[in-house]
C-alpha cells in the first residue's frame, strides 16, 4: 500500500548553511526564503508522485507533531493528480512541525513539515516553521531574497482578533440544551463556519430555533468583527476607506511588497530611456472580437504581437547583467505585470513567439488562477525576458514603467481609444489608437533599436493576420 | 407486511382471534367464529365452511383445487396433504417473493403469493425505490448548487431551488409506478395474489386473511417465507412519525428540518444525509461504533468520509449511543441523550428539529405461526441452512419450508432476497443450487456512489491468514479515467482484493461516479469464477467509466497464467 518514494525527505540545503549534507539536491533556493534552517532540522517536501504532478493535497497526517518517526514509517498521505499515496520517511527523528495542514495544497518541492533529529530541536524547528511557512505561501515577484517576515506577521496579526473580541457581543445561547449558557448549541454548519472564520461560538448570540446558533449568526459575528476593526481607529469619516486598510497606522510590507520595494530601488542603478509610439488598433480590435469567443484575451494578443516583434529584434529581448556584455536570451518569455492583493506579480508566458494564440490564452488564464491561489512556481514568475504592463483597462492613455532588474525593456500599454486622425489621402477619419511607451536599458538597447522594434510592432498590430497563424 | 398490528395478532392466539371474530360478525356467517377458538387440530375441520364462505362472498379462489385439499386434509388430519392447491406459496410479495414467483412460473410451477400489506414490500414502497427518487433529486441539487463545478464546465445557473411537495410526489409516484409494474407482472404470469396476512399452519399448509374477514387455508407442495423486515428502533427511542422518524416516514418527505440527527451511519443513514444536506438541512450523525460508516472497507470509508461528510454541513458523534430520544412536543425540540458506547456515561444532550432512526432493520417474523412447526427464531430471524431451508428448534430441516430475504438475515438486500428465492425455486424443481453470497453486490447511492462485492480488505487478510494464502490489493483512481474527468467527477477510488497465486477475486470496492453500476463486472466475475488473468483481456469501450475496472484488473499482479484457451480467430 505504501509507496516507496526515494525522494521524499530531502535535507534542506540553503546557500549559507555550510554543513549541508547533500548539496547536490538543491531545492529550496529558488523560493524567496531565507529561513535559516539548521542542518539537523530537515524539511519534508511535497514529493512528486507522478510525472505530471505539480502540486499535492495533504489528505491526512498519519503522525502528529512531536511524534517520533523511524525510517520507513508512513508520515503523511498525499493526494496527487492520480491517487492517494502514503509517504514514508527515510530518516529517523521527530515530526517537529506541520506546515501544511490536512486538506491543504502544496506545490511539489515545497516544504510541508519539519523533521527534527532530536527532541530538543523540536521547539526550534517550530519557530522556523512559522516563519518559513508564511513566506513560502507568498511567492515574490522576483527570485531575489526576501526579508525575514516573521516579525511582520507577528505585528500585523493581533489587531484583528483583539478588536473582534472587544466588539463582539458577549452573549450566550439561550437554548435549553445550553444549560444556562454553559454549553454552546450550534448547528453543524455553524460550527464548521466558526472554525473557518475564527469566530468564538461562546460570543455569538444564536438566532435559530430555541436560540441555537446557526450559520448566519456566525457570518454576522465575523462581519461585525471586521467592521469593528475597520471603523475602530476613526469615527466620523464619511468616506470609508477600502476594507482592510486601517487609517492612521503603519503597516509593514508583506514579503511580496518588500521584494517589489527592493527591486524598484535596484532599478535606479540602470540608465534607462523611453520611446513612445501610437498604434492604430482597428484591425486588432476586429480580430479580438472575432476570436474572443474562443477564449482569446487581449493580454495574450498583445503578448503574442510583442513576441513576434521581438523575434525580429533580438537586442530588445537581451539584457545587461554585468555592465560589460549583452546577454541574448534564447527564448522570448513575456512577463505580464498583474496587480495582486496589494502587490505585484509578473506571471510569464514562455516562448510566446512559438505558442499559438489559443494555447497562449489558456496558459494565461491558468497563470492568473495560480497567481490568485498563490501557487505560481518560480519559473512561472521569474523567467521573463521582456515585460508588458497594461493599464488600458482603467482608461489610462499613457504612462511609463520602471524597468525590472535583469531585463532589457518593459512596455507600458495605454488604452485604445477612438481618435480623430488625418489620413494620408487628406481626409479626416476616426480610428482606434493606443499609445505604447517602452522603457529600456540604454547600455544594451539604443534609441534606433527601440524605434525600429516599435515600428515592427505597429505593423504587426495594424495587420494582425500573423497573430493567429 | 409492514402492518405489524395485524400480523402480531395471530401469535397471541386467543385474545386477538376473538377480536377478529367480533369484527367479522356483520360480514361473515357465524360458523367460522367457532373455528377461531379452536386449537390447531380442529382447524382443518372448519376448513370446508371457510372456503364456502369465501366463494359466497365472491372472493377470488381456485375452487377445484380447494375441494381436493379439503378431502385430503379431512382424511389425514394434521398431517401434510397429499395433493396441493399450489406447487409453491410465497408469503410476502416484496422483491424477494416477486423474484421467486417469476422464476417459479418460468419453471412451470403453479404459484401463489400472499401479501398482507401492499405488493412490493419494503424495497418498492418504503426503501430502495422511493429513496432513489429522493437521491435523484439530491444529486441534481448538488450539481446545480456546486458553483465551482458548474463554472468548470462553463455553465451558468442561477440559484437552484426546490418544491418539497414536488419532490415528495416524485418519490411517491415512482413507488406506485413500480408497485403497479410488479403487480401486473405477477398477474400477467398467472401468479395468484392472495391479499391477507399469511401464517404457517403446519407442514405445507398456510392460512391467510384480512383483519375482519375469516382466514382461508391453502396448501402447497413448497412454501417460501419472504416476510422481510421493518425499521429497527432501539429501546428508549420514541418514534412519533413526525419529528422522530424512521426511513418509512422520511421517504414521505413531509418536512425538511433545519437540523436533523441521523442515528446510524450505515447505508440508510448515509443516503438520507445526502438527501437532507442537498435540500438544505444540517445533519449530525450519531454512531455507536468508533468510526463512521462501519461495514464499509476501511479505506473506502475513509475516502467516503472525506468526500461525503467533511465538506458538507454534517458533524458527528462517534462511539456513542442515543440512549433516549424524545420527540418534539409542547414547543420543545427533539431531545437526544447521548451516552458513551463503552462506559455508558452520559456524554451530551442534543436538541434538534428532527431525528431519523437508521439503526438497521429487524426481521418481520412475528405471527408467522412458526411455533406450529417447532421453529424458534433467533433475534427474530428465521434460522436457515445455506439452501434457505428452515431449521427447527431441534436442528432438523423443516421439509418443504424455505425462508428468504431479510427474514432470514443472511444478507439484508432486496436483490439478495430475490437471488435466494430463485435459488430455492431451482432446488424445488430438481436442480440443487447454493447461492454464493460473496458474489452479491451492494451499493449505497450517495453522490458519488459506493459499491462493493465480496470481502473487505481486513476480512480477506483474516481469511488469508487462517487459510494460508496471500492477499494482494490493487487500486485505481477515477482521476485517471477520461470519462470521469470529462464529467468533472474525478473523485473516486476502485479497490481490488485478490489472491495473487490463483487470480481469484476476493472483493471489489468502488467509491466514485456511478459506482453502483460499475460493480457488476466484478460481482459477475466472482459469481462465475472468472479469474483476473482472464478478465483482464476483456475489452472495455473507451472512454467509459468501466475502464476504471479495466485498469483495476490490469494493475493486479497475478502469478497464475491465463487459463482460457486461445479462441479461434473470427474474421470480421
Amino acid at each position: 500500500m505504501a509507496q516507496l518514494l526515494k525522494t521524499t525527505f530531502l535535507p534542506s540545503s540553503l546557500p549559507r548553511a555550510s554543513t549541508v549534507r547533500s548539496p547536490s539536491i538543491h531545492i529550496s533556493t529558488h523560493r524567496s526564503r531565507t529561513t535559516q534552517v539548521e542542518a539537523k532540522i530537515r524539511e519534508i517536501f511535497m514529493p512528486a508522485l507522478s510525472s505530471t504532478m505539480t502540486e499535492g493535497k495533504i489528505v491526512s497526517w498519519v503522525k502528529s507533531e512531536g511524534d517520533k518517526l523511524s525510517k520507513g514509517e508512513s508520515v503523511v498521505v498525499v493526494e496527487s493528480d492520480k491517487a492517494d499515496m502514503d509517504v514514508e520517511t527515510f530518516y529517523d527523528g521527530y515530526l517537529a512541525a506541520i506546515m501544511v495542514e490536512e486538506g491543504g495544497v502544496a506545490a511539489v518541492g515545497s516544504a510541508i513539515a519539519l523533521l527534527a533529529e532530536t527532541e530538543e530541536e523540536i521547539a526550534e524547528a517550530r519557530s522556523k516553521a512559522s516563519s518559513s511557512s508564511s513566506s513560502a505561501a507568498q511567492p515574490a515577484s522576483t527570485s531575489s531574497s526576501a526579508p525575514e517576515p516573521s516579525q511582520t506577521e507577528k505585528i500585523a496579526e493581533p489587531a484583528g482578533p483583539a478588536i473582534s473580541k472587544a466588539a463582539a457581543i458577549v452573549g450566550s445561547a439561550v437554548h435549553p440544551a445550553s444549560e444556562g449558557g454553559k454549553r454552546v448549541v450550534a448547528s453543524p454548519y455553524a460550527k464548521k463556519l466558526a472554525k473557518e472564520l475564527k469566530v468564538e461560538l461562546e460570543r455569538v448570540v444564536g438566532s435559530g430555533p430555541m436560540g441555537r446558533i446557526v450559520a448566519k449568526d456566525v457570518e454576522a459575528a465575523a462581519a461585525a468583527a471586521d467592521a469593528a476593526a475597520s471603523l475602530a481607529p476613526k469615527v466620523g469619516t464619511t468616506v470609508n476607506p477600502p476594507s482592510g486598510i486601517e487609517l492612521g497606522t503603519v503597516v509593514p510590507f508583506t514579503t511580496m511588497q518588500g521584494a517589489v520595494s527592493r527591486n524598484m530601488v535596484e532599478s535606479l542603478a540602470v540608465p534607462t530611456f523611453r520611446v513612445g509610439y501610437t498604434i492604430t488598433t482597428d484591425a486588432l480590435d476586429a480580430l479580438y472580437k472575432k476570436i474572443k469567443s474562443k477564449g482569446v484575451t487581449m493580454t495574450a494578443l498583445l503578448a503574442k504581437a510583442t513576441a513576434l516583434a521581438l523575434v525580429k529584434h533580438p537586442v530588445i529581448n537581451s539584457s545587461c547583467r554585468d555592465g560589460k556584455s549583452f546577454t541574448y536570451n534564447s527564448s522570448i518569455n513575456i512577463a505580464v505585470a498583474v496587480a495582486m492583493d496589494g502587490g505585484l506579480l509578473t506571471p510569464v508566458l514562455q516562448d510566446a513567439d512559438k505558442v499559438d494564440i489559443y494555447s497562449l490564452s489558456r496558459k494565461w488564464k491558468e497563470l492568473v488562477d495560480k497567481a490568485r491561489a498563490k501557487q505560481l512556481q518560480p519559473h512561472e514568475y521569474n523567467t521573463g525576458t521582456f515585460t508588458l504592463s497594461n493599464l488600458g483597462m482603467y482608461g489610462v492613455d499613457r504612462f511609463d514603467a520602471i524597468l525590472p532588474p535583469g531585463t532589457g525593456a518593459i512596455m507600458a500599454v495605454g488604452a485604445s481609444q477612438p481618435t480623430v486622425v488625418a489620413t494620408k489621402d487628406g481626409r479626416i477619419g476616426m480610428k482606434n489608437q493606443m499609445q505604447v511607451n517602452v522603457t529600456a536599458d540604454h547600455r544594451v538597447i539604443y534609441g534606433a533599436d527601440l524605434a525600429s522594434f516599435l515600428q515592427t510592432l505597429a505593423k504587426i498590430i495594424e495587420d494582425p493576420k500573423d497573430l493567429t497563424f | 407486511m409492514h402492518s405489524s398490528f395485524s400480523l402480531s395478532l395471530s401469535q397471541h392466539i386467543t385474545v386477538p382471534r376473538s377480536n377478529h371474530a367480533f369484527d367479522s360478525i356483520p360480514f361473515a356467517p357465524s360458523k367460522p367464529i367457532n373455528l377461531r377458538f379452536c386449537g390447531l387440530r380442529r382447524e382443518t375441520l372448519g376448513f370446508s365452511s371457510l372456503s364456502r364462505s369465501h366463494s359466497r362472498q365472491g372472493l377470488q379462489l381456485h375452487t377445484t383445487t380447494t375441494s381436493k385439499g379439503i378431502s385430503a386434509s379431512l382424511a389425514d388430519n394434521g398431517s401434510p396433504p397429499k395433493s396441493f392447491d399450489y406447487d409453491l406459496i410465497i408469503i410476502g410479495a416484496g422483491v424477494g417473493g416477486h423474484g421467486a414467483a417469476l422464476h417459479a412460473v418460468e419453471k412451470g410451477l403453479k404459484t401463489a403469493i400472499i401479501e398482507g400489506d401492499v405488493v412490493g414490500g419494503t424495497c418498492v414502497n418504503r426503501g430502495c425505490v422511493p429513496s432513489k427518487a429522493l437521491l435523484a433529486v439530491s444529486g441534481r441539487m448538488r450539481e446545480l448548487q456546486s458553483e465551482h463545478h458548474m463554472k468548470a464546465l462553463g455553465l451558468q445557473v442561477s440559484a437552484a431551488g426546490y418544491d418539497r411537495q414536488g419532490v415528495a410526489d416524485h418519490a411517491n409516484n415512482l413507488a406506485s409506478k413500480i408497485r403497479n409494474n410488479l403487480t401486473n407482472s405477477l398477474k400477467a404470469l398467472g401468479v395468484d395474489i392472495l391479499m391477507g396476512v399469511g401464517a404457517v399452519l403446519g407442514p405445507q399448509k398456510v392460512k391467510y386473511g384480512k383483519a375482519g374477514f375469516p382466514d382461508k387455508i391453502v396448501t402447497a407442495k413448497d412454501i417460501i417465507i419472504a416476510t422481510g423486515s421493518v425499521p429497527f428502533v432501539p429501546k428508549g427511542i420514541e418514534v412519533d412519525g413526525k419529528t422522530v422518524i424512521t426511513s418509512d416516514h422520511a421517504l414521505k418527505l413531509e418536512f425538511v428540518p433545519d437540523w436533523i440527527v441521523i442515528v446510524g451511519s450505515g447505508y440508510i443513514g448515509l443516503e438520507f444525509s445526502d438527501v437532507y444536506t442537498a435540500l438544505g438541512s444540517e445533519v449530525t450523525f450519531v454512531e455507536a461504533l468508533d468510526q463512521l460508516m462501519p461495514g464499509f472497507d476501511p479505506e473506502i470509508g475513509k475516502l467516503a468520509q472525506r468526500v461525503l461528510i467533511n465538506p458538507r454541513k454534517i458533524d458527528y458523534h462517534a462511539g456513542v449511543f442515543a440512549s433516549k430520544i424524545t420527540s418534539a412536543k409542547d414547543g420543545k425540540p427533539v431531545t437526544i441523550e447521548l451516552i458513551d458506547a463503552k462506559t455508558k456515561e452520559h456524554k451530551d444532550t442534543l436538541e434538534v428539529d428532527a431525528a431519523l432512526i437508521a439503526t438497521g432493520r429487524a426481521p418481520f417474523t412475528n405471527g408467522l405461526g412458526l411455533e406450529n412447526i417447532n421453529v424458534v427464531t433467533q433475534r427474530g430471524f428465521v434460522p436457515v441452512d445455506d439452501r434457505m431451508r428452515v431449521i427447527d428448534a431441534d436442528g432438523n430441516l423443516v421439509p418443504h419450508l424455505y425462508c428468504i430475504g431479510d427474514a432470514n438475515g443472511k444478507m439484508m438486500l432486496a436483490h439478495a432476497a430475490s437471488a435466494q428465492g430463485i435459488s430455492v425455486v431451482e432446488q424445488v424443481t430438481g436442480r440443487d443450487h447454493v447461492l454464493n453470497h460473496l458474489s452479491i453486490p451492494a451499493a449505497c447511492f450517495t453522490h458519488p456512489e459506493i459499491s462493493m462485492v465480496g470481502l473487505t480488505e481486513p476480512q480477506a487478510r483474516e481469511k488469508g491468514e487462517t487459510e494460508g494464502f496471500e492477499v494482494s490489493v490493487a487500486k485505481t483512481s477515477f482521476k485517471a479515467n477520461t470519462k470521469a474527468l470529462a464529467e468533472n467527477e474525478g473523485e473516486g477510488l476502485a479497490k481490488l482484493i485478490y489472491r495473487p497465486d490463483t487470480g481469484e477475486i476476493l472483493g471489489v470496492h468502488i467509491f466514485g461516479l456511478h459506482a453502483a453500476d460499475l460493480i457488476h463486472e466484478a460481482s459477475n466475475a466472482i459469481a462465475l469464477g472468472t479469474r483476473i488473468q482472464d478478465i483482464k483481456f476483456a475489452v472495455h469501450a473507451h472512454p467509459t467509466l468501466s475502464e476504471v475496472l479495466d485498469e483495476l484488473f490490469k494493475s493486479a499482479k497475478v502469478e497464475a497464467h491465463v487459463s482460457s484457451q486461445v479462441s479461434e480467430p473470427i474474421a470480421v
